[in-house]
């Protein structure tokens, strides 16, 4: 079974308390076609665990099939350099039809991020290399698709519809709830 | 993959009946269409590692299949000098269409005619289906095998091991 090569750390984009006992790790692409419907089952899985549950997105884009998917990740960590990840994150899953730099500027703009900055980042390919090193560790982890999913470091090779994420994290809760 | 989704996906690759060349034998050499008026032989590849992945079928329908993710994985496996190879039963044409819909950076080969031939060689045919394993080998410089691994059909089995496999081989 593939394990998670790169530790969660500060360093990355992590929803929930960082005390609970199960952490969701997604790698994820924002043009990937399975991802969109991936992104509500995911916001309703957190909210059905809520502070038991810790979530932390990776970027996996894949470049060659999908040609917004690098710009949207760039644009998402732009926004994480100025504390709003999460918001881009959303935003641009939301609008999965539309992506591009139109659109970035638009959510930018929502975001009251500097627009300018946001395009001259995205020329200059300022955060390829944060999304590149998350591409990186995810292909050290056995990342084989996206979505691609780690429950407490372990790749969860089953469906991601709601009812199997949630037995799977129940599963781990069963078992670091236990007392010893 | 339609072709292998029809099929019960066996619980675990490597329990079953298929043998896989092992560590340590000589890779066994071929020279089959990359292109409809282009052969490639192993032989021509000696010197670099090689990646050889048998895969069931072109066209999978799975987001991110097991060849575009290692069209995506290139630079990294470049890094060590390795040349990738996808090899299935599927013919040129056929090849050639997938990769230009999914933008390939790296040879398909046709095991077409006699189909399967080289696959059988590496023990990486499923007799009865009539598509190669998900089966991998990594090829040190000198044409022997330094690793293979055998994933259930319906699993693309990734890039971790062949990165780690790579990252073994002597320079």
């Amino acid at each position: 079974m593939s394990v998670l090569q790169i530790p969660v750390t500060a360093a990355d984009h992590i929803q929930g308390d960082p005390h609970a006992h199960v952490t969701l790790v997604e790698y994820g692409d924002y043009e990937c076609p399975a991802c969109g419907p991936a992104y509500p089952i995911v916001k309703a899985v957190q909210k059905h665990f809520g502070k038991r549950l810790r979530f932390v997105f990776r970027n996996f884009p894949l470049t060659q099939i999908h040609p917004q998917a690098e710009s949207a990740a760039e644009t998402a960590e732009f926004a994480g350099a100025h504390e709003r990840f999460w918001e881009m994150h959303d935003g641009l899953y939301e609008n999965q039809g539309t992506l591009g730099l139109p659109l970035y500027l638009s959510l930018a703009e929502a975001l009251h991020l500097p627009e300018k900055a946001l395009s001259e980042a995205l020329e200059k390919h300022t955060f390829k290399p944060r999304v590149r090193s998350d591409f990186m560790g995810g292909l050290k982890s056995g990342v084989n698709g996206t979505p691609t999913f780690f429950i407490n470091g372990r790749r969860h090779d089953a469906a991601y519809d709601f009812d199997d994420l949630v037995a799977a994290i129940d599963a781990e809760l069963a078992q670091a709830e236990t007392p010893d | 993959m339609t072709s292998a989704s029809a099929q019960p996906p066996p619980a675990q690759g490597q329990e079953k009946a298929t043998q896989l060349l092992q560590t340590g034998t000589k890779a066994p050499d071929f020279s089959l269409h990359v292109t409809p008026d282009q052969c490639l032989s192993l032989s021509d590849l000696t010197g670099k590692p090689v990646v050889l992945a048998f895969y069931p079928a072109d066209w999978s329908p799975v987001c991110g299949d097991q060849m575009s993710l290692y069209n995506e994985a290139l630079p990294e496996f470049e890094k060590y000098g390795a040349q990738v190879l996808g090899i299935s039963v599927d013919g040129v044409w056929c090849h050639d269409a997938f990769a230009k819909h999914n933008h390939i950076h790296f040879p398909l080969l046709a095991d077409f005619e006699p189909k399967g031939a080289v696959a059988r060689q590496y023990g990486a045919y499923r007799e009865g289906d009539g598509f190669c394993e998900r089966a991998l080998f990594v090829i040190d410089r000198k044409g022997v095998i330094s690793w293979s691994y055998l994933s259930p059909v319906a699993v693309n089995p990734g890039a971790d091991g062949i990165l780690h496999a790579l990252e073994q081989l002597p320079n």
